[in-house]
């Protein structure tokens, strides 16, 4: 059973803290949540997208009245019924994103610049017509040679994507367009006389490949627009205002007459904060007059939809004999897909984020090539920067002879450490985070023969930003609760709990629902591992303000001044010279009386969160490598990661566990393969191979709290750190089973094992 | 061609529906049945999400066609629990917090229970392996292998 | 899209032979139905072969078995009797994706299907396994490692489909297995895979052994060099790396998204080994 925690204030914690069965659980057990493709309407349409086969070629043509005039399709949209966007840059999640962009993203304008980009779609009265309508639209392709690879890709010769792209960020501004859309650098100390104060330095180069989020569920939409140009539109994502946002914007509409729901969302870790099909579907519903419902296939969200960025990563670390780091330098070139835009900025930032270093020196390119463009990832940017940067240390800590955990242990940021991206950092948890893995009984169980044990730290910043939040107390003193960010997986029981523990009510007398963006104001998306952080101080301020108007309300009653009623323990209470005329009453009892005292009982909590707290975390693996096929099993696991405080500890422990499975994916078998005409060759879960059960072993999550003094519960975002140490881990682990450092994601079995005979020739 | 007139039993009741050759099960159920619980991940057979059961047996229902099916006896997700009581696996799942986004669920909720049905007592090796159909981006598998281990644990006691 | 399911062998024949487009058979309809979804290919006619008895049964003949070309890898394995006396082959039959898979996916599809990189058939070509073919002109029985030509290619006539395997009898002391190598440990296509059947006299010497290679060519081999290899030894370790040596010595695999060239060949050759070891093993025991 919970133990009640009092905390500062007037509050009693029964809920914050306990694994309370969450509230959507029952409908998502038995099959009645309804996700995004779960939804129709009547005379609803098929929309089906036409997408180019090729990497890169000129749009030469598009006809598309065949298809216009097959019996059944109800509309067909083109480049034509998008107005062109003027280049603007806008947030979207961690990344930034522009409309100019947006907009031959979502339909192809003069080129088509990956396989798989949108170049047309149909709505039509059946799956068949609408894809024998798709055969009917004629384009006039003019191919063009393309580029996959981001160090090709910035070769001058490079076949060129974009011919208005000049490299930003350098002076002078250059002569001539190129694939490279930026350079960034961020420094502090001088590296050059660090590195001269090193007595052991190692420089690595490093490339990993494009990985797709993964999620289950393909996008999908709903989309009806009426005579009057207002529309509804049903949607899986992670940001519906931000999908209102980008169709108003898109398709010249006013915002306040798009009306958008999110379904429930089958994965998202940050692929569904962008749109694709929702512009489509809202344009053909204003052709068709009728209701569009678009899902996309398997292999539409493979070639479609963002994958992250695959990357080159140059990093040199220098270190004094007795384990001080005094320099550390990277180079990071990262891919963007087909418009520019990769997450090198936060990946400039992250990379030796972890560590008090007083030189570093840390310079990014955002690289255009022939891919689909990249979205978010869970911690985007760090996991590839970090990765090569936690398998330097590694090599370091060997070098010293040094155990690694002791060496991050003598460099690690805490509390007051300047990052070199910029700030002081308050309380962290980086040192809790390796005491906690030291500590476990799997830091000293012996190893075999062909295993190794590897550690790997990581870090990720966390966001706030704009929320809402409405609280309405009901006739019987049931609270039902409307937030404004989709809930991917758990959030409606954290701000139940939140909101119970607040109002003094029972956690299952909280009915919490996600908001369409007609019920609450602009909510910023679900991602930057803020929905919990922000969406917490959202519930806080509107129950905060219940409070207040229950006082008020309680003096009114009891005709007692305001300051005499306090609000403790779900009761208000009469105090000091009113103690004696009044007794306590419950938020139900009070809710009995609303209509004497007032009306409706509500709170709504619109905040722009602030003081989000960083989140470090160190992972811990053992692994064994089969020196005869190069294959690599996962022996055993642990997390260990600071939650600030785990309002959900069983959710906290499922993103630790889900981050570190998906790490794993990424740092064994996941990539993205092209063939030589630019084409995806494995876009579909047979040949695109995330972790199944039976490559996993059990993930310990050790949950470490170092309260975020910004909250008022001490909450840190923590759903992205956890994908960003288990590459590195990995490969300092297969470094001590087999003495080979591999510096290539993935490390597949055909890769391992050619590394094995090579250097098994080396010694013959 | 005519379209094909169906009769089966889904989740215990008989059903008569009209299909196309090229329809399979899982378009009959969620776009003509209306049981949009199974659902479609990736329509090849690689994800399980649309996971039901076929005379008993565990297949998927996006490489079944709709036309197959006459006279057979589905079950699906919709059918798992009875009355007001969740089937212990749903309870577990719940009490494990073995769902994050839950789109996965409700497949691994019918594979898992073609399992318990079929062996009671299974090791974890053995749930990692009949569940490797099962494709789950957000867990990481932990706590749904728990979950089932535990109702399985559960149901032998029972 | 016409689905006709007759509940004769005489019935399928009569179908396919009057079919004016693209006909397929539908067993399991795990690769057939992928394929439709994905537009890979778009029948006039499926024709169901699951309500025939034939090709739905496992029964004991003639001192060994057969199995009907549309009996699942699940109904395989949970088939005692076949499965303790060919263990290679109902384990290979199971490896074909997952356990909802394996309720569907039968061993005629995965044959007919005709990849290189089929699990059950080089198992079953060690296994020494005959297909019983049944079309226009009768029924003919075709050892199995003749039915596959190259990718996509079969030796059947049109109008030919595969009714039934037959597996034949099996001397004392005898045991097969099947390996194959994927990246992760379910739901992938083998990047190689090694089919070995083997008997042994009682002093431990192998007397008879074929060998099998799977996704190393354009079809899924036979291998006699690396079952000479083994013939007359009691797998000691040199004679295992020559099982190794000649395995590889037959393969002629692609690069592509599954494997390198030089990763199939030298896998091919682990993989025989290790199961010639399990093969061994289950000899001894039998």
């Amino acid at each position: 059973m919970p133990d009640t925690v009092s905390i500062p204030g007037d509050l009693v914690q029964t809920s914050v803290g306990t694994r309370t069965v969450r509230p959507d659980g029952v409908d998502k057990v038995t099959g009645r949540a309804r996700f995004g493709a779960d939804l129709n309407l009547p005379g609803q349409l098929v929309g089906r997208v036409l997408r180019s086969p090729h990497a890169h070629a000129r749009i030469v043509s598009i006809d598309t009245s065949r298809a216009e005039e097959l019996p059944g399709v109800k509309a067909v949209v083109t480049r034509e019924d998008f107005p062109d966007q003027s280049s603007e840059f806008i947030p979207a999640g961690e990344m930034m994103i522009n409309y100019k962009d947006m907009v031959r993203n979502v339909l192809a304008r003069e080129k088509v610049l990956y396989e798989g980009h949108a170049v047309a779609a149909v709505a039509a009265t059946s799956v068949a017509i609408a894809k024998r309508a798709l055969k009917l639209i004629d384009v006039t392709y003019e191919v063009l040679p393309h580029v996959i690879d981001v160090v090709d890709a910035m070769r001058p010769d490079a076949p060129l994507l974009h011919d208005d792209l000049y490299t930003a960020g350098v002076e002078p501004k250059p002569a001539a367009p190129s694939n490279v859309a930026k350079r960034i650098e961020i420094a502090q100390g001088d590296i050059e006389a660090g590195f001269a104060k090193a007595d052991v330095v190692v420089e690595r180069e490093f490339k990993t490949a494009p990985v797709h989020q993964g999620y289950i569920e393909p996008h999908a939409t709903v989309a009806s627009v009426s005579e009057d140009g207002t529309a509804e539109v049903w949607c899986t994502t992670q940001g519906h205002f931000i999908v209102r946002a980008h169709c108003a914007r898109l398709l010249g509409m006013d915002i306040g007459k798009v009306r958008v729901t999110s379904s429930e969302i089958g994965g998202g870790f940050g692929g569904k904060t962008v749109v694709y099909l929702e512009p489509l579907a809202v344009a053909l519903s204003k052709k068709a007059k009728r209701p569009v419902k678009m899902v996309m296939s398997r292999e539409e969200v493979f070639k479609s939809s963002g994958p992250t960025s695959g990357a080159t990563v140059k990093v040199k670390m220098g270190v004094t004999k007795d384990g001080r780091f005094v320099a550390a330098f990277a180079e990071l070139k990262y891919q963007a897909g087909a418009f520019q835009g990769s997450p090198v900025q936060p990946g400039v930032m992250c990379a030796f984020a972890p560590y008090d270093i007083e030189n570093v020196k840390v310079i990014g390119y955002d690289v255009v090539s022939n891919r689909p463009k990249v979205a978010a990832y869970r911690a985007p940017g760090a996991p590839i920067s970090e990765f090569a940067v936690e398998s330097v240390v590694d090599e370091l800590a060997r070098n010293l002879d040094i155990d690694p955990v002791e060496l991050r242990l003598q460099n690690a940021a805490r509390e007051g450490t300047k990052a070199a991206y910029g700030p002081k950092f308050g309380p962290i948890g980086l040192v809790d985070t390796l005491h906690a893995v030291e500590k476990t009984n799997h830091y000293t169980t012996p190893l075999g023969e062909w295993q190794g044990r590897g550690v790997a730290s990581g870090f990720w910043f966390n966001i706030g930003g704009e929320t809402c939040a409405s609280l309405t107390v009901n006739e019987d003193g049931t609270v039902s609760l409307m937030a404004g960010t989709p809930d991917i997986g758990g959030l409606r029981a954290s701000l139940a709990m939140v909101a119970a523990d607040e109002l003094g009510v029972p956690y299952d007398k909280v009915r919490p629902i996600i908001g369409d963006t007609g019920s609450l104001g602009f909510t910023f998306l679900t991602g930057g591992s803020r929905s919990t952080f922000s969406g917490t101080l959202a519930v806080v301020d509107a129950a905060r303000q219940i409070k207040a108007d229950l006082c008020r309300r309680a003096a009114k009653l009891w005709d007692v001044p305001v300051d005499q009623v306090e609000f403790e323990n779900g009761h208000v209470k009469p105090i000091g010279a009113a103690a004696a005329k009044a007794k306590p009453m419950t938020v139900a009892d009070m809710a009995k009386v609303a209509g004497k005292t007032g009306g409706p009982i509500g709170g709504y909590g619109r905040i722009n969160a602030q003081g989000a707290g960083p989140s470090f975390g160190t992972h811990l693996v053992d692994v064994e490598v089969d020196p005869e096929t190069g294959r690599v099993t996962i022996l055993r696991y642990t997390v260990a990661q600071d939650a600030g405080k785990a309002i959900h500890p069983s959710y906290v422990e499922g993103q630790f566990q889900g981050g570190a499975a998906q790490g794993i994916g990424w740092a064994l078998n996941e990539e993205y393969i092209y063939g030589p005409d630019g084409t995806l060759q494995n876009a579909g879960f047979l040949d695109y191979r995330m972790p199944v059960a039976s490559d996993l072993p059990m993930i310990d999550a050790i949950i470490v709290e170092v309260p975020n003094p910004r909250h008022p519960y001490g909450v840190r975002g923590i759903g992205e750190t956890p994908i960003v140490p288990p590459m590195a881990a990995i490969a300092n682990a297969i470094e001590r089973a087999t003495g080979i450092r591999f510096t290539e994601l993935p490390m597949s079995p055909p890769r391992v094992l050619k590394a094995l005979r090579e250097r098994a020739l080396a010694k013959a | 061609m005519a379209k094909h007139h169906i009769t089966a039993t889904v989740n215990g009741d008989e059903v008569e529906y009209l299909c196309e050759t090229q329809d399979t099960l899982l378009d009959v159920l969620r776009d003509t049945l209306n049981l949009t619980g199974s659902k479609e991940g990736c329509s090849s057979g690689d994800c399980g999400a649309c996971s039901i059961t076929l005379d008993g047996r565990l297949v998927c229902s996006c490489l079944v066609l709709g036309c197959e099916v006459g006279g057979r006896r589905i079950e699906t997700i919709e059918g798992m629990a009875t009355g007001e009581t969740l089937h212990p696996l749903q309870q577990k799942f719940l009490e494990h917090a073995a769902l994050q986004c839950g789109i996965c669920t409700p497949g691994f909720l019918v594979a898992a229970r073609a399992l318990l049905e079929k062996d009671s007592n299974p090791t974890e090796t053995e749930v990692r392996y009949w569940l490797a159909g099962n494709l789950c981006r957000c867990t990481g598998y932990d706590k749904i292998i728990k979950a089932v281990m535990s109702a399985a644990a559960d149901m032998r006691r029972a | 899209m016409r689905y006709e399911a007759p509940d004769s062998l005489d019935g399928v024949v009569a179908l396919l032979a009057e079919a004016n487009g693209d006909a397929r058979v539908l067993a399991g309809g795990t690769d057939l139905l992928v394929q439709m979804r994905a537009d890979v290919v778009d029948p006039e006619l499926i024709v169901d072969i699951k309500k025939i008895a034939e090709t739905r049964a496992v029964v004991e003949e003639a001192g060994g078995f057969r199995i009907g070309a549309a009996v699942t890898g699940a109904e395989l394995k949970e088939n005692a009797g076949l499965k303790g006396v060919w263990p290679g082959v109902v384990e290979a039959a199971n490896l074909i994706g997952s356990t909802q898979v394996q309720g569907r996916a039968t061993l005629g599809g995965n044959l007919c299907n005709g990849s290189p990189a089929a699990d059950s058939v080089p198992a079953l070509i060690a296994a020494g396994a005959v297909a019983s073919v049944v079309g226009p002109a009768g029924r003919r029985e075709i050892p199995v490692e003749d039915v596959m030509i190259g990718p996509r290619q079969l030796s059947l006539a049109r109008g030919e489909i595969i009714a039934s395997f037959v597996l034949p009898p099996r001397p004392k002391r005898s045991g097969d297995a099947y390996l194959r190598f994927i990246p992760r440990t379910e739901m992938d296509i083998a990047v190689a895979g090694a089919g070995v059947n083997l008997t042994i006299d009682a002093g431990g010497v192998i007397t008879a052994a074929r060998v099998s290679l799977a996704a190393v060519a354009a079809k899924v081999l036979l291998v006699p060099e690396a079952a000479r290899a083994i013939i007359g030894s009691r797998l000691d370790p040199p004679a295992q790396e020559r099982l190794a040596a000649a395995a590889r010595a037959a393969c002629r695999p692609i690069d592509d998204k599954r494997g390198t060239v030089e990763f199939r060949i030298e896998v091919a050759g682990v993989l025989a080994r290790r199961a010639a070891l399990i093969a061994l093993d289950r000899a001894r025991n039998r």
